[in-house]
């Protein structure tokens, strides 16, 4: 990843070509990143090739502060584009659309460049209205939220309609954007990891994980086994919990009182059972850098029958939920995101296994203890519809129980534990690289830069952020009433993908 | 029809709360206490330095902490265990942004007073059915959850009569996630505004109290407050759902403001406080998981 190219212009006229080469010769795009760096900005495209993660850069001088876009290329690039729009104020030369995305600075504002280590004063959005991008008789646009009918988080679609049809739907995110990648500079890598639980807090174990995994790497540890299997245990009862919170969000608007009863009883478990396991809820304060704070407060004694307990209690409701046609009526055929469309804009997680894209970084680039643990392959689903991801979502929910039981017994046989067991101190190092997991959501990425042990640029890249951009494709035949199941069906959180 | 025994499979598993203190409490991090009398020493300053909020305080060797900033890493539980501890206690919603600062050494209840009085006024109308409309502004996604599982059969808010309601001009309770983002700013300002008199603010959550880890970015507010006035501030990192609870009875006056009712187990939960004459006892019935 020192690997700079050289700082001219033909190797900016370049980038885009380089980087459409290696997708063109099937890689998968996973992101494109900016960090302010003398003497502009530069630009980092990741892409996995064969499970590994490939990485591309070119520093675009300042006063220049135009380059080729990546996205007539490579659709999957569009949001990132307009991001790097936002807080570069980059110009993407033949980018189709760059509408502001995560910030709509007035023109003119100052950026706020993550990377230099700059202070930015409390900025303004423009908040004037996104043109329409349909014409026609009786078109209308239907703006739906930041505010929205329901314990939801902040976010606006704009549904374009002439009455039942959803032929455009945009989104915009800006309303709950934080300004998180600024935050983590300066900080140590301790208050990191706690700023970066909050980065998505449905998902913080896999926040915590992927930011200690960038960091491990530049200080070049392994962590212990015992840590490596805690972690395992925290994000497999997050992932437990996502899938559940997005079929109760379908059972709610399915109107299935009593499945939405139980299931949220369900989820309330999983909830305290995390909460016995380390004091918090949502996991927070177990991942640390180097390892785990500490051994599960429950033994695999008392764990593994209240595990057990709680997938048996599961599966009976979601067997009878699947065979009751009032519900499955809603989801079957509805919101298909088609294969190809899928495959093009790299689509990761559940909504990119329901459609064919079966990577997931568990397996394909091991992590905590998951190179240990024994996995089932998951069928292969390619229906694309809001059934299809449900499916992935249970099939994925019984093999988190399966390894939540093997690593709670391997963490049993391995008996009493010596000095050093929990985690390995961390040098305080200096460099730079990526961090990653599976979140429940999909595939999260952190690009982590540390100099003496103080955070230079964090940028965190969640599932969320990628996959909300393939939500208004998945609209191809769906009418406004199934916008509620498409939505609770791709289980994303605004929070990531407004960073 | 399957669903209909299902439904009743396992029996009432509702909360007593708050008529009866619950049980799910020793297993949970609450809160961070500073026990008082202790202290004195150099050590403490280095906390003071660590805290990733600076939510830790000296005064006259007496370390303090606020709520409004804690965002419970247990940090200083293990740096000085013999002064920081966790507590279960999930009572910890005040209507004075000050009352979070604990333990409290000045006893200075100048303007308390007032402000208890004035917001019993008014909620007097609303005691009976409440509605709360939910505002996330600019929170982590973990609240949302939170706010959410008051509606699970385990807190059943409605039992309570609190509603959740779509729409702003039904609701006499505004409950606020979030740092109080730039972009929520003028959303969150406007709901406010078209909510009906008498009206009640909740902050849920440090970022809403004091914007937290992320308060005062280019994007992020220092926390709700200075967007609309908040009459009750519920401290958690996210907060729980007794937590929320706790805050949405304390804003409409179904909570005396300074509640004993301590979470134990065992034989105290019999004699455990109750709360005015709000809520009746009810017969005793199997207790819940």
């Amino acid at each position: 990843m020192t690997s700079e190219r050289a700082v001219t212009a033909p190797a900016v006229e370049e980038f885009a070509e380089v980087v459409a080469r290696r997708i063109e010769g099937g890689a998968r795009f996973c992101g494109l990143f900016a960090s302010a760096r003398e003497p502009g900005t530069r630009l980092l495209a990741v892409v996995d090739q064969d499970g590994s993660l490939q990485t591309d850069d070119v520093v675009v001088r300042a006063g220049v502060d135009r380059y080729r876009a990546l996205t007539p290329r490579i659709p999957a690039a569009a949001w990132y584009e307009r991001e790097i729009h936002d807080l570069f104020g980059l110009v993407p030369d033949g980018h189709p659309r760059p509408d502001p995305l995560v910030f709509p600075f007035p023109h003119g504002a100052a950026r706020p460049r993550p990377g230099a280590g700059q202070r930015l004063g409390a900025a303004d959005p423009d908040l004037t209205p996104l043109e329409t991008h349909l014409r026609g008789e009786g078109v209308f646009t239907i703006p739906y939220g930041p505010v929205r009918s329901g314990v939801f988080e902040s976010i606006e679609y704009l549904v374009e309609t002439p009455g039942e049809d959803i032929p455009h739907l945009r989104t915009r995110v800006f309303y709950k954007h934080r300004g998180t990648e600024l935050r983590f500079e300066g900080m140590g890598v301790e208050d990191g990891v706690l700023l970066a639980e909050r980065c998505e807090g449905v998902a913080s174990v896999a926040h915590a994980v992927a930011f200690c995994g960038a960091i491990e790497r530049i200080a070049g540890v392994e962590v212990p086994v015992r840590a490596g299997l805690v972690r395992v245990l925290h994000a497999e009862l997050e992932r437990v919990a996502n899938h559940l919170d997005s079929t109760i969000r379908h059972t709610e608007a399915a109107g299935q009182a009593v499945a939405y009863a139980r299931l949220s009883l369900h989820k309330e478990r999983v909830q305290r059972l995390r909460a016995e396991l380390c004091g918090s809820r949502f996991g927070r304060g177990v991942v640390v850098p180097g390892g785990v704070a500490g051994p599960p407060a429950l033994g695999a004694q008392d764990l593994l029958p209240a595990i057990n307990q709680l997938e048996g209690a599961i599966r009976s409701d979601m067997r009878l939920l699947l065979a009751t046609p009032s519900f499955v009526d809603r989801l079957r055929t509805t919101g298909v995101l088609r294969p190809d469309i899928a495959q093009s804009y790299a689509a990761v997680g559940p909504v990119g296994r329901a459609s064919g894209q079966m990577e997931d970084v568990r397996f394909a680039r091991p992590y905590a203890a998951y190179g240990r643990l024994g996995h089932q392959l998951l069928e292969v689903r390619d229906g694309g519809d809001a059934l299809a991801r449900q499916r992935v979502r249970l099939d994925e929910m019984w093999g988190a129980f399966h390894l939540i039981r093997q690593s709670v017994d391997v963490l049993d046989e391995l008996g009493e534990p010596e000095r050093g067991a929990w985690s390995v101190p961390v040098e305080m190092a200096s460099g730079e690289a990526l961090g990653w997991a599976e979140a429940p959501q999909g595939e999260l990425l952190y690009l982590v830069e540390l100099e003496e042990g103080r955070l230079v640029r964090v940028k965190p890249r969640s599932a969320s952020f990628h996959n909300l951009a393939l939500l208004p494709m998945a609209f191809p035949n769906d009418i406004l009433t199934d916008f509620a199941f498409i939505e609770a069906s791709f289980g994303l959180s605004i929070a990531g993908a407004a960073s | 029809m399957p669903w209909i025994p299902r439904g009743l499979r396992e029996g009432i598993v509702t909360t007593r709360y708050p008529r009866r203190p619950d049980g799910y409490g020793p297993s949970f991090q609450g809160s961070i206490v500073a026990r008082a009398g202790h202290g004195a020493g150099g050590g403490l300053t280095e906390v003071v330095e660590t805290c990733p909020t600076g939510a830790i305080s000296l005064r006259d060797g007496q370390a303090q902490v606020d709520r409004g900033l804690c965002v419970l890493c247990a940090r200083c539980t293990h740096m000085f265990p013999e002064v920081f501890a966790f507590d279960p206690s999930f009572e910890t919603s005040v209507i004075d942004r000050r009352q979070l600062v604990v333990p409290d050494i000045d006893e200075d209840d100048t303007g308390l007073e007032m402000a208890r009085a004035e917001l019993g006024r008014r909620v007097k109308a609303l005691r009976r059915s409440i509605h709360i409309r939910h505002v996330d502004g600019g929170s982590d996604g973990s609240e949302e959850w939170e706010v959410a599982a008051l509606t699970n059969p385990i807190y059943d808010v409605q039992r309570l009569g609190i509603f959740f309601t779509a729409s702003p001009r039904h609701a006499d309770v505004l409950l606020v996630t979030g740092v109080g983002s730039a972009g929520m700013q003028v959303p969150l300002r406007h709901t406010f505004e078209v909510m009906p008199d008498p009206k009640v603010v909740i902050a849920a959550g440090v970022d809403a109290i004091s914007g937290g880890l992320l308060g005062r970015g280019y994007a992020a507010g220092g926390g709700v407050g200075d967007v609309v006035p908040v009459d009750v501030f519920v401290p958690g990192s996210p907060p729980t759902p007794f937590g929320l609870l706790h805050g949405i009875l304390l804003a409409i006056g179904l909570l005396p403001p300074t509640s004993g009712a301590k979470v134990q187990r065992g034989p105290a939960e019999e004699k455990g406080a109750t709360h005015g004459s709000a809520f009746p006892e009810d017969p005793p019935r199997e207790a819940g998981p």
